[in-house]
C-alpha cells in the first residue's frame, strides 16, 4: 500500500524530491477533478480517515475533509482544545482508542513539534501531519509549490522570499525544506528577533530589508504576524511592523516588475499585507486554498491508494 | 536487589586497588572486619576470612553522587529512597545527596529529619540537601541553620533557579560560615522562556523553542560574582555549556573557592540526538552541541569541573510519553553513570585514576564528607568494577523505579561488579 517512499507524511525535511514531484503531478490531475460538475472519485472508497485536531483550525481541517470526501473516504472529525488534552486522557490513549475502532489513516494537527513522530510510535495507521506546532506543515508547503507552478514555468531557479515570523512558522519550515530541494532560491525576511539561529544552514539567505527582498524575488510568501506570543513581546507595534516588513501597496507599486503574492492565511489585512495587494491580480492566495484540496487528495491517494489511479 | 551480609572477616584479594586519597594504584587486598576497613595493602593474610577474588577488577572507594532526585516524599510512584538506593548501588554509589524538590519540598528542619530518619536503615548514605527558599519560591530564606543541624549537607532550589540576585547573595552570605555549599540551578528563566532544547541549528530545524547557552552562563557568572563578593561556597551543578566552563575556569584561576559538576549525559549526548523528538533526551539544562560536549570533557580533564554527578531524575513512562513540550525534564542516570563517563573520558585520554577521582574523592571534597574511605576503622564503602568491559546498557540493568533514559541501547565501557555498603556486598 502506498506509492511514496515513506509510509507517512510527517514533514518535507524527510520527503525526497521524487515523492514531492509525484505528489505535485497527481495533484494537478486531482485539480481537474475539482472543476468537474461531479467532484468525486471512488479512489479511497472503504478507507476510513480520522481528522484529529488538537489545535483550532478552520481552513486546513475543511480542506482535508473535502479532499477525503472527494476521494469517497469515510471521515470522522475529532477536535479538542490542547488544554483539555494536556490535563485529561493521554495523547497516546486518545490515539490508540481511536485506532482501535479500525481506521486506516490519522490526519493530525497538534500544537507540539514532533507530536506526529510520537504518534507513529503508538499507532499502526498511516499518519499525515496537518501541522505540528512550529515544526512542519508539509501539505501547506506542497500546495505553495503547486500554486507557484501554476504561474511559473518551473521551480528550479525560481526566487522565493518568505516574510514574517520565521521562528514560529511551520509554514516557513516546510516551505524551506520543500523549495530548497526543488532548486528554488529562498530568501527570508522579518523581524530579527523572529529569525531562528543558524537558519542559513537550511540552504537559505536572510535579508532584513524588505524592499531589497521584494526587488530580488519572483514570488513572496507572506506570513501571518502576531505581536506577542505567550506574553512575550517581539514586534513593538503594528504600525512599525507594517512600516518595516509589511507588503504594502506602495512597496509593490514601486517595483518595476510583477511579483507573485502568496499568503497561507489567515491574513491580517493592513498589517503584514495590504488589502490592495492581497486582492490584486498578482495574488494567488485563493488559488492556494483550492490547490490545498488537490494536494491533500494527492497525498491521501498516494499514501492510502491500493492501485494506480486510472484517469 | 539482594545484598549479602559481610562475614565477620572479609578479604578482597588480587584487586587492582585505586586509592584516590594517597594517589596510589597497586595489586593488593582489602581486609574488612565486622563491616569496617581493617587494612588495605599489597599483602594481607587473614586466616579464616572469607575471600573474594577481585582478580582483574578495580577496587576503590564507593562512589559519591552529589546530585540525585529520589522523589520522596510526594512522588513515590517515580522513586523512593529505597529504590533510589538500589539504583545507586547498581551504579557503584554508596553515598548520594538528594535534592529537595520533592512534594512538599525539603524546606524545613522537619522535612530534613524525615529524610535522615527514613534513610537510616538503607544500605547507602542519603544526605538531604535543604531548599534555599521556602517552597522553592525564590523569595524567603528557609531555616538554613536548623536544617544544617538536622543533617542537610548543602542548600539548593534545584530544578528552579534562584532568579532574584538579592536572595542568592543572602543565602551565600548566610551559608558561608555554616560551611555549606550553595547550589543554584543556573538558568536565566527570562532567556529560557518556554524553551525545550538547546537553541541552535537543531532547535531551528525541529521547531522546538530554543534555550540559549547564555541563559546558563549569565547566571553562572552572576553566581560567581556573588560568591566572590560574599565568600560563600558556590557549587555549580550540571554545567552544560562551553561558555559556563570559561567563567568557572577564570574564577578558579583567580583563586575563588568554588566547585562544579557535570552529568554523564552532557558528556555523552549532543543536541542532534534530539532529532526524533525522544523526550528521554529532554533535560534541564539541555543537552548542547558537540563543541560544548568537547569543552565539558576538557574541563573534567583539566580540573575546572570537579566531579561527575548524575542529576538522576526519575519520571513515569506516561509523563515521558507526552508530546515533547509537555514532557518533564530529566533522565535517570545512576546505573549508567560510570560506564558512560569512563567511555567518553577514556576516549579523551584521561586515565582511570583521574576518572575515579571524579566519582570518589572530588565529590566528597565538594560536600566536605570524609574522603579517605581506606582509613582503618571506617565503615566499608567500596566499589569493585571492571574498567575494560564493554556492554550495552539495557532496561534490565535499571534498578530505579523509573525507566526514563536515552542510554538504553548505548554501548558503555566499564561495569560495576560489586558494591560494598551498609555492611553488605551487592554483587551485580
Amino acid at each position: 500500500m502506498g506509492f511514496l517512499s515513506n509510509r507517512h507524511l510527517l514533514g518535507l525535511a524527510e520527503t525526497p524530491k521524487e515523492d514531492m514531484e509525484m505528489i505535485l503531478q497527481h495533484a494537478s490531475s486531482f485539480r481537474e477533478v475539482l472543476d468537474r460538475p461531479i467532484k468525486k472519485v471512488p479512489t479511497l472508497q472503504g478507507k476510513t480517515i480520522v481528522n484529529l485536531f488538537f489545535e483550532d483550525s478552520t481552513r486546513t481541517r475543511i480542506s482535508f475533509e473535502l479532499a477525503q470526501k472527494r476521494l469517497s473516504a469515510d471521515t470522522v472529525n475529532f477536535s479538542a482544545g490542547s488544554s483539555s488534552l494536556k490535563k485529561g486522557e493521554s495523547f497516546k490513549d486518545t490515539a490508540q482508542n481511536i485506532e482501535a475502532m479500525k481506521i486506516d489513516c490519522i490526519v493530525m494537527r497538534h500544537p507540539v513539534p514532533g507530536a506526529h513522530i510520537h504518534l507513529i510510535n503508538y499507532v499502526n495507521s498511516v499518519v499525515v501531519n496537518a501541522g505540528d506546532g512550529t515544526h512542519e506543515h508539509p501539505t501547506q508547503g506542497l500546495l505553495d509549490m503547486m500554486s507557484l507552478l501554476e504561474v511559473k514555468e518551473k521551480l528550479d531557479g525560481l526566487k522565493v522570499a518568505i516574510i514574517g515570523d520565521i521562528t514560529h512558522s511551520r509554514v516557513a519550515r516546510s516551505n524551506i525544506h520543500g523549495l530548497v530541494k526543488m532548486g528554488v532560491q529562498v530568501m527570508l525576511c522579518g523581524p530579527p528577533n523572529l529569525m531562528p539561529v543558524n537558519i542559513e544552514e537550511l540552504g537559505v539567505t536572510v535579508n532584513y530589508d524588505v524592499d531589497e527582498v521584494l526587488e530580488w524575488a519572483d514570488a513572496v510568501n507572506v506570513l501571518r504576524i502576531q505581536r506577542e506570543r505567550q506574553g512575550v513581546s517581539y514586534v513593538p507595534s503594528v504600525r512599525e511592523y507594517r512600516d518595516l516588513f509589511g507588503i504594502t501597496r506602495e512597496r509593490v507599486e514601486r517595483l518595476k516588475k510583477q511579483i507573485t503574492i502568496m499568503h497561507p492565511g489567515p491574513m491580517n489585512r493592513g498589517v503584514e499585507i495590504d488589502s490592495d495587494v492581497a486582492d490584486s491580480e498578482n495574488a494567488i492566495i485563493l488559488d492556494q486554498v483550492l490547490n490545498g484540496v488537490a494536494i491533500r487528495m494527492a497525498v491521501l491517494y498516494l499514501l492510502l491508494g491500493d492501485q494506480p489511479e486510472e484517469s | 536487589m539482594k545484598g549479602k551480609a559481610l562475614p565477620k572477616q572479609f578479604l578482597i584479594k588480587n584487586g587492582d586497588i585505586i586509592d584516590p586519597v594517597k594517589g596510589e594504584r597497586f595489586i593488593g587486598s582489602v581486609l574488612i572486619s565486622s563491616g569496617r576497613i581493617e587494612k588495605v595493602g599489597k599483602r594481607i593474610s587473614a586466616n579464616g576470612a572469607t575471600v573474594y577474588d577481585a582478580g582483574g577488577k578495580v577496587v576503590t572507594h564507593g562512589f559519591c553522587d552529589v546530585h540525585v532526585h529520589f522523589r520522596e516524599p510526594g512522588r513515590e510512584d517515580k522513586e523512593t529512597l529505597a529504590t533510589g538506593a538500589e539504583a545507586a548501588i547498581a551504579g557503584g554509589f554508596t553515598q548520594v545527596c538528594a535534592m529537595p524538590n520533592t512534594e512538599p519540598p525539603l524546606d524545613s528542619p522537619e522535612s530534613i529529619r524525615f529524610i535522615v530518619e527514613k534513610a537510616a536503615d538503607l544500605p547507602i548514605k542519603i544526605h538531604p540537601i535543604g531548599a534555599i527558599s521556602v517552597g522553592q519560591q525564590g523569595k524567603e530564606l528557609t531555616e538554613l541553620g536548623a536544617m544544617a543541624q538536622e543533617g542537610a549537607v548543602a542548600f539548593s532550589d534545584d530544578g528552579i533557579p534562584v532568579m532574584d540576585s538579592g536572595v542568592m547573595r543572602r543565602v551565600l552570605e548566610y551559608a558561608g560560615p555554616l560551611g555549606m555549599p550553595v547550589i543554584n540551578h543556573a538558568e536565566d528563566l527570562t532567556l529560557k522562556l518556554d524553551g525545550q532544547m538547546h537553541e541552535g541549528s537543531w532547535s531551528t530545524r525541529l521547531g522546538l523553542a530554543g534555550i540559549p547557552d547564555v541563559s546558563e552562563s549569565i547566571m553562572v557568572n552572576r553566581d560567581l560574582e556573588l560568591a566572590s563578593m560574599t565568600g560563600g561556597r558556590l557549587h555549580v551543578p550540571h554545567v552544560s555549556s562551553a561558555k559556563s566552563v570559561e567563567w568557572i575556569r577564570g574564577a578558579k584561576a583567580g583563586g575563588l573557592d568554588i566547585t562544579a559538576e557535570v552529568t554523564p549525559h552532557h558528556l555523552f549526548f549532543i543536541d542532534e540526538d534530539l532529532h526524533s523528538f525522544d523526550t528521554n533526551y529532554k533535560v534541564a539544562p539541555p543537552i548542547r552541541t558537540e563543541n560544548d560536549r568537547q569543552v565539558l570533557m576538557t574541563a573534567v580533564k583539566d580540573g575546572t569541573i570537579d566531579c561527575i554527578a548524575t542529576d538522576h531524575a526519575p519520571h513515569t513512562v506516561e509523563e515521558k510519553e507526552a508530546p515533547f513540550d509537555w514532557a518533564p525534564c530529566g533522565m535517570i542516570g545512576l546505573e549508567s553513570a560510570f560506564g558512560a563517563a569512563w567511555k567518553v573520558l577514556s576516549g579523551l585520554g584521561m586515565n582511570l585514576e583521574e576518572v575515579i577521582h571524579c566519582f570518589t574523592i572530588n565529590p566528597r571534597l565538594v560536600m566536605d564528607f570524609e574522603e579517605d574511605l581506606f582509613s582503618a576503622g571506617i565503615e566499608a564503602e567500596l566499589t569493585i568494577l571492571d574498567p575494560d568491559e564493554e556492554w550495552t546498557f539495557a532496561e534490565e540493568h535499571i534498578h530505579s523505579k523509573s525507566r526514563n533514559t536515552p542510554f538504553a541501547g548505548e554501548s558503555l565501557k566499564g561495569r560495576i561488579k560489586a558494591t560494598i555498603t551498609g555492611g553488605k556486598i551487592f554483587e551485580l
